[in-house]
């Protein structure tokens, strides 16, 4: 047979296009149940670890059922709003983020409360944007919706060893007794450069060499918090 | 390779020539030091000595199929549309990896997760598919790619290794250099976690290989 006949290359081509779309869409059709669960259960993880709670894979479902005790959604304005079928956990905050095609209507805001022996600890995801793609994280409040309680943030390709850091508990342990207010103002907390005064309550020390996501973090952190200002402000228990 | 000689003498599984298959490729001809292919990730992923070795690994998975998939297939393989076709077989190895890590060890797929598509583009692989198994049989061909695969890795994780210790002071993610170090003003290197000096350490491992054995070296 000549292979470097014309009818047999398209021949040639076709079948092997074929059998490997055939194999991938299989391979990707019966794994993605445990990818999707996988994807949920880290992001229960990622939810628990803002309050200091580490769990491993398989008792994140469990903790998260015990120690979230409430979930609420929030509208752009800072109310808490009910939508049929949609739950504050459904809520994907980089999808949200980037789709450009939302009005600021059409946006929700999770509010996850945490309870233990301690007290109550509330819990924002937040989205953003790093040098190279998408950050993120969840950020914990204490009872007075002023003070963090605790953060953890990841990212999708910030650079290793630089920005790649914001993940590391070095940076996020930096956020713990910031405050977000200053008197009745909100002033969020900035992640600043080395050489100035950041032990201010306002004020976190940036990452050498990885600016632009420290940036990024503090940008998401005052854009993301300014919406559930009028909620926190509203709360009974908060101490402003 | 004529036909009759292949009937008569039947090779052992592990021939001196097999053997050179393996060894070759992790001194005198590897890939990263002395045929410079695979070099664009070996800058990207050695920041860490855990990526670098997560990545080692999956080339190792990726090379070892397609060379063996190649190499089964060389006489069905039309030569005008071959690259083509040995791109379609290596991205989707390099898909099916990263499905099945998504799934089982998601971590790990995590931290692979940006460089699963330079594997795809990873000169070694297609390098070993058009120069070696098209023209192999199976057997020869895994060999290859073990070997290949190897010699790209040890580079990998010995760039990493320098990287990581003098850039983080750490190694595998665990602090290496104690903190009384640090106290007495020692200071990590941020310059060894920025790509230049990825090409300066592969360098210098090329310098050392070369002055080890002159006869690296070229003439001209």
């Amino acid at each position: 047979m000549d292979v470097n006949k014309n009818s047999y290359i398209f021949g040639f081509s076709a079948i092997l296009v074929i059998v490997v779309a055939a194999i991938l869409s299989f391979a990707a059709e019966s794994l993605k149940p445990m990818q999707t669960e996988n994807v949920r259960i880290e992001k229960m993880q990622n939810i628990l670890a803002s309050v200091g709670v580490e769990a491993t894979p398989k008792e994140a479902g469990k903790l998260f059922d015990q120690y979230i005790v409430d979930q609420k959604l929030l509208n752009h304005e800072g109310k808490v709003v009910e939508k049929d079928g949609l739950s504050a956990f459904d809520i994907d905050a980089v999808k949200q983020y980037k789709d450009k095609n939302l009005s600021d209507s059409e946006k929700y805001y999770p509010l996850f409360t945490f309870q233990n022996e301690e007290g109550k600890r509330y819990i924002v995801p937040m989205a953003g944007k790093g040098l190279w793609g998408p950050i993120w994280g969840y950020v914990a409040f204490a009872e007075d919706m002023n003070t963090i309680a605790g953060s953890t943030f990841d990212h999708k390709t910030e650079t290793p060893g630089l920005g790649a850091e914001i993940k590391e508990k070095f940076f996020t342990e930096k956020f713990i007794g910031k405050t977000i207010f200053e008197g009745d103002e909100f002033v969020s907390v900035e992640i600043v450069k080395g050489g100035q005064p950041w032990d201010s309550p306002h004020k976190v020390d940036g990452i050498s060499g990885g600016t632009i996501t420290s940036v990024g973090v503090g940008e998401m952190m005052e854009r993301t918090l300014s919406v559930y200002v009028p909620y926190f402000k509203s709360n009974p228990k908060a101490s402003l | 390779m004529s036909e009759t000689a292949e009937v008569k003498v039947k090779e052992p599984l592990f021939s001196k020539k097999n053997k050179k298959l393996l060894t070759d490729p992790l001194n005198d001809d590897n890939p990263i030091t002395i045929q410079v292919l695979g070099i664009c990730s070996a800058l990207a992923i050695t920041v860490q000595v855990k990526q670098a070795f997560v990545m080692a690994l999956s080339v190792l998975v990726v090379m070892i199929f397609s060379n063996l998939i190649v190499s089964l297939m060389r006489n069905l393989i039309p030569s005008r549309v071959r690259i083509i076709v040995q791109l379609v077989i290596v991205a989707a190895l390099v898909i099916l990896v990263d499905q099945v890590l998504k799934a089982f060890v998601y971590d790990v797929s995590k931290q692979l997760s940006v460089f699963v598509g330079l594997i795809i583009t990873n000169c070694i692989i297609m390098g070993r598919l058009e120069a070696f198994a098209l023209a192999n049989k199976p057997f020869p061909s895994i060999l290859d790619a073990i070997g290949n695969a190897a010699g790209y890795g040890w580079i990998l994780i010995v760039v990493a290794v320098f990287r990581e210790f003098f850039g983080s002071g750490k190694l595998w993610g665990i602090q290496v250099i104690p903190q009384s170090f640090y106290d007495f003003g020692y200071f990590n290197n941020g310059l060894m976690i920025l790509p230049p000096m990825a090409l300066i350490t592969v360098g210098i491992i090329i310098w050392v290989q070369r002055s080890r054995n002159t006869k690296l070296i070229e003439s001209n």
